[in-house]
């Protein structure tokens, strides 16, 4: 295909294209490490203090490692929900001749179109009558039941190209239907369980609008709030501090992304293939 | 063991599929159910091996009826179609799976997964995972993993139709070769009357859920009982005429051909209306009672060649005859039927 164009022209023109946003990051982690100059772009000293939050607690702030261990948290005990309960509910769907089948179906389709916003006032209302309101595990409980119905409609695509005669063999075999599932279906469509894993954490480790209404609180905050928070601050304006915050949130994003992409992408091609 | 099916129904929905239907397996026979698609064959299968629920009737293996057993209480062996192999385990894993959840000991499992693939023929490939062997290594593997439990019954649907055609000849005497070492009760579904002839003791035919005739290959290819029967058995095709019965003879309307009936066709009513079928084989350019007509088809299949041969109201016969090419198309030809071996039906397509 190479060999009927040639190729500078294209590598030329996209390059010119993508300037600006590879600027933008070279600049986001030159800012991080050196001050320059007012008006000037080209930086005159090496610095490290932009970097002071992660060895000082910045005054008024929740310590940036507390942030982060609660970042943690909430990506993966959202992720563990979503993947035990899509992989259950997607096999359900797919598979078991339950009633409200098609119901539930529909269900699951229309909350996954709700934006979550306008759910917002009402779940603040419901996490306060339960008490579980600037808890993280409340903001838990409602991060993963909104990521459910896409887990759900995901694992429901992986079960369906999963075939029939595999299970019917495995019962015939004198395995009970739960043995099926476990040992024969599961294994089957971990490339899925994997890649709504990895999806699940990155939509966990970003969400940003669940946490700063229902647990804004220092002591459960997340790194998304805590950096919305060090910008809303016009008291101490700290641009450099910002971004080397920015850089520090988005690094294990930028990780997983650079180890599982491939498999991320099976996720918007696996589900329908055969 | 000996399956019994008892006034067997099967329905989906208000759907009857199968109703009311008999049928014995003897111990260590192997029963081909040939029909054609929709006629109730695999349901009756899956029904033997529990996947469907009866809705009437009984199944019986050997004296005990599993009608309402599970699946996983039946023992029941199953080669499926598309061989329905694990694909994320090896071969040995694939094998012994049924013994794995038995609980046997691993030592236990990997000696008698070893027996069996020998049998089999698939020691070499036991470390592979279902994706890397070809169609026949997968359906050996099938057969292996549904005979590693000694099942009461082994249950073959349609094991053949995913090989290729020369892999289809050898896996069609080696699901024989095994079932006869195992001298395991065999049920075989297919669509393939070569198949059918082939691999079985006798043959289930079936129609619209009821089994039209049940007899030896041989017996059901000589003396088929409906017109049904005689067209599907055979290969090239039988060829039917119409006409009427006069004096103990056939009298073929187009070209006033008698051709003397036996048997209780012989002493039918003058004018019935009746069809005979002459298989490709008694129709042949020398004995018999001779018919005339025009060759409309010749097809090559390299030691023997078809013919067609169109009467001049537009009935076909068919002729297989060795040796090289005799006619050419638009030759008028005089062939002879073979009288004694003609099969006759009446009206309804029952055999006379």
């Amino acid at each position: 295909m190479t060999g009927n164009y040639r190729k500078w022209p294209i590598i030329l023109a996209l390059g010119i294209l993508t300037a600006p946003i590879i600027l933008m990051y070279f600049y986001l982690f030159l800012d991080t490490v050196t001050n320059a100059p007012p008006g000037s772009l080209v930086p005159d000293e090496f610095t490290t203090e932009h970097w002071r939050f992660l060895w000082q607690t910045i005054p008024g702030r929740p310590s940036i490692w507390l942030a982060t261990w609660n970042t943690l948290l909430f990506a993966s005990i959202t992720t563990l929900i979503v993947l035990v309960v899509s992989s259950a509910a997607g096999y359900a769907l797919s598979r078991l001749n339950m009633p409200f089948r098609a119901f539930f179906l529909g269900g699951v389709m229309v909350l996954h179109a709700f934006p979550t916003v306008t759910l917002l006032i009402a779940i603040f209302l419901i996490l306060q009558m339960l008490g579980l309101y600037n808890t993280l595990f409340g903001v838990i409980m409602v991060k993963a039941s909104l990521e459910l119905p896409f887990g759900i409609w995901i694992m429901k695509g992986f079960y369906d190209t999963v075939p029939w005669e595999i299970e019917m063999a495995g019962i015939q075999d004198g395995a009970t239907r739960f043995q099926v599932w476990t040992k024969l279906v599961l294994p089957n469509v971990k490339p899925a369980i994997l890649a709504l894993g990895i999806f699940s954490f990155l939509a966990g480790w970003s969400e940003f609008i669940l946490p700063l209404v229902l647990a804004p609180d220092n002591k459960v905050q997340v790194l998304s709030v805590y950096l919305a928070a060090l910008i809303a601050d016009d008291n101490n304006f700290d641009m450099a501090l910002f971004k080397s915050v920015g850089v520090f949130y988005v690094i294990p994003v930028i990780i997983l992304f650079v180890f599982f992409q491939n498999r991320l992408m099976n996720i918007y091609s696996g589900g329908t293939k055969g | 063991m000996r399956i019994l099916l008892e006034n067997f129904t099967k329905k989906f929905g208000e759907l009857t599929v199968i109703d009311q239907m008999n049928l014995e397996v003897r111990d260590g026979e192997m029963v081909a159910l040939l029909g054609g698609s929709g006629c109730g064959k695999s349901t009756t299968l899956f029904s033997i091996c529990g996947i469907h629920k009866i809705n009437g009737g009984r199944i019986l293996f050997g004296d005990r009826d599993v009608s309402n057993f599970t699946s996983q209480e039946r023992n029941v062996g199953v080669v499926f179609q598309s061989f329905a192999l694990y694909p994320h385990m090896r071969v040995e894993q694939n094998i012994g799976f049924p013994l794995k959840l038995r609980k046997e000991s691993p030592s236990e499992i990997k000696r008698k997964v070893d027996e069996i693939a020998e049998m089999v023929h698939i020691e070499a490939l036991l470390t592979r995972r279902p994706g890397e062997l070809s169609g026949g290594q997968q359906q050996r593997v099938a057969l292996a993993r549904a005979l590693i439990r000694r099942p009461d019954v082994l249950l073959l649907d349609e094991p053949l139709a995913n090989l290729d055609a020369a892999l289809r000849l050898e896996m069609r005497s080696e699901i024989r070769r095994i079932q006869q070492e195992t001298g395991i009760t065999a049920v075989l579904v297919t669509h393939d009357q070569t198949e059918a002839m082939s691999m079985s003791d006798r043959i289930a035919i079936m129609d619209a859920g009821k089994i039209v005739q049940i007899t030896e290959p041989k017996d059901m290819y000589d003396n088929p009982v409906s017109d049904f029967v005689a067209g599907f058995l055979g290969s090239p095709p039988i060829a039917f005429l119409s006409g009427r019965i006069q004096d103990g003879h056939f009298l073929e309307p187009s070209t006033n051909t008698k051709i003397a009936l036996n048997g209780s066709a012989a002493s039918g009513q003058d004018g019935r209306k009746v069809r005979i079928g002459v298989r490709p084989e008694f129709f042949q350019p020398d004995g018999g009672t001779v018919i005339s007509g025009k060759v409309s088809f010749i097809e090559s299949q390299g030691r023997e060649t078809l013919y067609d041969v169109a009467l001049p109201d537009g009935s076909i016969l068919r002729s297989i005859q060795g040796g090289g090419l005799r006619s050419k198309i638009g030759d008028t030809v005089e062939w002879g039927i073979d009288a004694p071996r003609i099969l006759v039906f009446g009206e309804d397509g029952g055999r006379i």
